[in-house]
């Protein structure tokens, strides 16, 4: 049964005559979710969350034209049963599950298992063929549970605010930022960049209410951000910003920071192991939750991975994809 | 032991010495003496005999988590640090412990004697007790290295600051000969066991780069121009019979050159010399490569200390018998520092004789050919400075080698310019192969590491975190101040200070440099 082909524009469903995720310009684009390496530009028609909608009109244009769907409901596409379930990974993000003639397929897209407060919690999706991501696919990727790591993330802004110094996040301006905002809610006043403010306003748009921030400008009087909260995205890292703020500390919350190396590498001030995609443990129970006899690996550390799973009794391949090529993957 | 593993992650978290520092002090501050004993015997290198094979580590790991073994290497590669692996492979801690540093080690070192699976127990015990930071360190307490980017200048600053002593003394009493048994904090930073004034040293004089033609520093007669040796900088204390060996860096360095050590004991005068360290072999001075090999070694080897001896090239005299010499001019001083070289590896540091300015141009240029990276330039009625001082002291270096290499991986850059890709590693040809032969981080514009990271996000063939191979195409000119062979590095040699010095658009993967090509640049 080929209900989905990897081919050079992206992962195809022939019999439905549409792709997920494609990386070139196709006429129908299911989308999993609205980071830049999964929803791109140029596609006659997307269809993706609900919540997902404003988001991709957002990065995209306005004038897409575009469909979505709440989880769980299911529509018929030349006769491919199409039904959206939460992945867990940020707002609006989607499994999809594609049914034909009888044979389930789950496309993962990103996703995470822990509940992280703001995203739609991960559902098991049980099918024949799971395509699943892989991007901490190794024993040493394994998440503190979030209330630890949120305590560290408190005593960490605690014990600049008593040097009075300003806590500065680095966090991808879509998911990571507002995960970040959720968790500081309380300890002071938060500050975001625009690109962050603008991503806000588009989640806003679908109802959900985020922590309340301020918006960081370039003229503000700097002496207000004494002891309070900034959220960067990690490409603004690069700009005179963080030169402006007189004392800051700065942070840097992205799955790779689990490893001493890449935390020494940055040249944070501190680095947290937190991330929107799952870890060992999480990918490991996906795959054995989902009961298919068929796992595709698509993104990254997809040959171990593989790996280890035909090792212990699953049926795994790679199948490389353009999945995961933004250099902005976790953070 | 949490404290110690807090001041671990707060050494780690950032590369700016006076946060090193404050992290030290505070640690200090706030701990008990014989935990601040063992702090010190640590980071100087002052450890207990390893009680437990790294490869049984491995395998009780293996064991816990039934991972298999090229899952665990997998791991490692990745990670890079064999104790931060198993810290992180290992599963959640079920208790805690609140055990002190120095009873740990006092535990660690009872183990050596003890069987194998008496030691399997105690250390599955401990990581069961220890979350993944403590793990770590405990790991490295009974395996494994224990680098961490503290610098014996580092811990002595603040250790000064920590007991308002004079940093020197404190280093020669760090430096001296101690052991964890019978040490007390107290006596220690007192220097009970030394005599601090034989010990002490003066600033060194330090020298600008020419950055003019050597017209425009006037008549030539009143100029001394002498090799400039690639060596280590250091300063040779002889006084009441005791004698020292400083590094530039300010540490002290004695037991590293026993043979200068006992040629300094030979000297019946007290002095105290500035010259460079070399490795010095049948009056032929040996590549910097050569020199690296004995650095840092807690045992130097016989076969070592025969293949390759060390040397030291005096050029200035900055104390005799007691007397400070610094004022006197420099022509004076050097006739008085002559009669002391008599030993086997101490040699003078002698003039290079030169008509007129041209004279010296050209024999600058061919001072590669014996070892030599160039000249030293110093007025003949100088005075000895403490520090930089522009105006009496030059280096002039001859111009930097160079060779033509394609990229082949690139890294992120940090702080602001983590956006970037700014750390590439460049490879030459080998047969049909390329192989990696130096890694640089600057020496392009704003505007070019821009460009290249465009190339690199598009062009980038697989990833390991932050690092991308990339296709072999963007062709760079690759400089250099010396070249040597070497085991450590693939390619069998080890450039010295690689540096881009500029992008080569004009050329193409066909025209970069082959290995042998590369090594011909080897004396």
């Amino acid at each position: 049964m080929e209900l989905l082909n990897f081919t050079s524009k992206g992962l195809f469903c022939k019999p439905g005559n549409f792709y997920i995720d494609p990386w070139q310009p196709v006429d129908k684009a299911v989308i999993t979710h609205s980071h830049a390496d999964h929803a791109r530009w140029g596609m006659k028609n997307y269809l993706c969350h609900d919540f997902s909608l404003p988001i991709l009109k957002s990065r995209i244009s306005e004038d897409i034209k575009a469909e979505s769907l709440p989880y769980g409901r299911t529509v018929i596409i030349n006769g491919v049963k199409l039904s959206l379930h939460p992945a867990g990974h940020i707002i609006g993000s989607a499994q999809v599950r594609l049914e034909y003639k009888g044979y389930v397929s789950v496309v993962t897209g990103d996703y995470k298992i822990a509940d992280d407060g703001i995203t739609t919690p991960f559902e098991t999706v049980k099918c024949h063929e799971f395509i699943t991501e892989s991007t901490f696919g190794l024993p040493v990727y394994r998440w503190k549970p979030q209330n630890i790591i949120t305590a560290q993330i408190h005593d960490w802004v605690i014990n600049n605010q008593k040097q009075d110094k300003t806590s500065v996040f680095t966090a991808y301006s879509l998911g990571k930022a507002q995960r970040v905002m959720k968790l500081l809610n309380g300890l002071g006043r938060i500050y975001v960049h625009s690109s962050v403010a603008n991503m806000n306003a588009a989640i806003e748009k679908s109802g959900i209410i985020l922590p309340e921030v301020s918006l960081y400008q370039q003229d503000m009087d700097k002496k207000q951000l004494t002891g309070q909260i900034v959220i960067i995205p990690p490409a603004a890292m690069s700009s005179q910003l963080l030169k402006k703020i007189p004392r800051s500390a700065l942070a840097v919350c992205s799955g790779w920071m689990q490893i001493r190396g890449n935390r020494r590498w940055q040249a944070a001030d501190a680095g947290f192991a937190i991330s929107d995609h799952a870890d060992w443990d999480g990918l490991l129970s996906a795959v054995k939750a989902s009961e298919a006899e068929k796992i595709i690996v698509t993104h990254g550390y997809t040959e171990p991975f593989a790996r280890y799973l035909n090792e212990t009794g699953f049926n795994a391949s790679v199948v490389e994809t353009r999945f995961g090529e933004d250099t902005n993957a976790d953070q | 032991m949490k404290k110690f593993a807090r001041l671990f992650s707060q050494l780690e978290a950032t590369n700016k010495t006076n946060d090193k520092i404050a992290a030290l002090v505070n640690y200090f501050e706030n701990t008990p003496e014989q935990d601040k004993i063992w702090c010190l015997a640590l980071f100087t290198g002052k450890r207990p005999k390893r009680p437990v094979k790294t490869t049984w580590m491995k395998e009780w790991v293996m064991e816990i988590t039934h991972i298999p073994e090229w899952l665990f290497q997998e791991s490692y590669s990745i990670v890079g640090d064999l104790g931060e692996t198993i810290s992180l492979l290992l599963p959640e801690n079920k208790e805690t412990s609140d055990k002190p540093l120095n009873q740990w080690m006092k535990e660690i070192i009872e183990l050596t004697d003890k069987t194998e699976p008496e030691k399997k127990q105690y250390v599955l015990q401990a990581w069961d007790g220890l979350n993944a930071e403590e793990r770590l360190i405990f790991n490295k307490l009974i395996g494994g290295s224990f680098r961490i980017g503290v610098s014996n200048k580092m811990l002595v600053n603040a250790l000064a600051l920590h007991t308002k002593k004079e940093p020197s003394m404190l280093m020669h009493s760090l430096m001296g000969n101690w052991s964890t048994e019978t040490a007390r904090f107290e006596d220690l930073i007192h220097g009970k066991n030394i005599n601090s004034d034989n010990s002490k040293p003066y600033p060194f004089c330090l020298a600008y780069a020419l950055d003019s033609e050597p017209e425009y520093l006037g008549p030539p007669e009143e100029w001394q121009a002498e090799y400039k040796w690639d060596g280590i900088r250091g300063q040779i204390i002889k006084r009441n019979n005791e004698v020292f060996i400083w590094s530039r860096g300010e540490e002290l360095v004695t037991d590293q050159y026993p043979e200068l050590k006992e040629t300094a004991q030979k000297i019946s005068q007290s002095f105290v010399l500035d010259g460079e360290i070399l490795a010095i072999k049948n009056g032929r001075i040996l590549n910097f490569n050569e020199l690296q090999k004995r650095l840092n070694r807690k045992t130097l080897s016989k076969k070592m200390l025969e293949d390759i001896p060390i040397g030291f090239y005096a050029y200035d005299l900055l104390e005799l018998e007691g007397e400070d010499l610094r004022n006197l001019p420099l022509t004076e001083r050097r006739s008085r520092m002559i009669p002391l070289l008599t030993g086997d590896s101490f040699y003078f540091s002698g003039e290079l004789p030169f008509n007129n300015w041209d004279d010296l141009i050209q024999k600058r240029e061919k001072a590669r050919e014996i070892n030599s990276e160039g000249l030293m330039l110093k007025k003949r009625n100088s005075v000895y400075h403490s520090g930089r001082k522009k105006g009496d002291w030059w280096k002039w270096k001859v111009d930097p080698l160079t060779i033509d290499a394609v990229m082949i991986y690139a890294q992120r850059g940090s702080g602001r310019r983590s956006g970037f890709y700014t750390d590439y590693t460049f490879a030459v040809r080998n047969g049909d192969e390329l192989v990696t032969i130096a890694k640089a981080y600057s020496g392009l514009t704003n505007k070019e590491i821009e460009e290249v990271s465009r190339f690199v996000r598009n062009n980038s063939i697989e990833k390991f975190g932050p690092v991308r191979t990339v296709k072999p195409q963007l062709v760079f000119e690759i400089a250099f101040e010396g070249i040597g062979l070497s085991k450590r590095h693939k390619s069998g040699v080890a450039l010295r200070f690689p540096r881009i010095s500029r992008w080569r658009k004009d050329k193409s993967v066909d025209d970069i440099d082959t290995i042998e090509s590369v090594k011909m640049l080897i004396r």
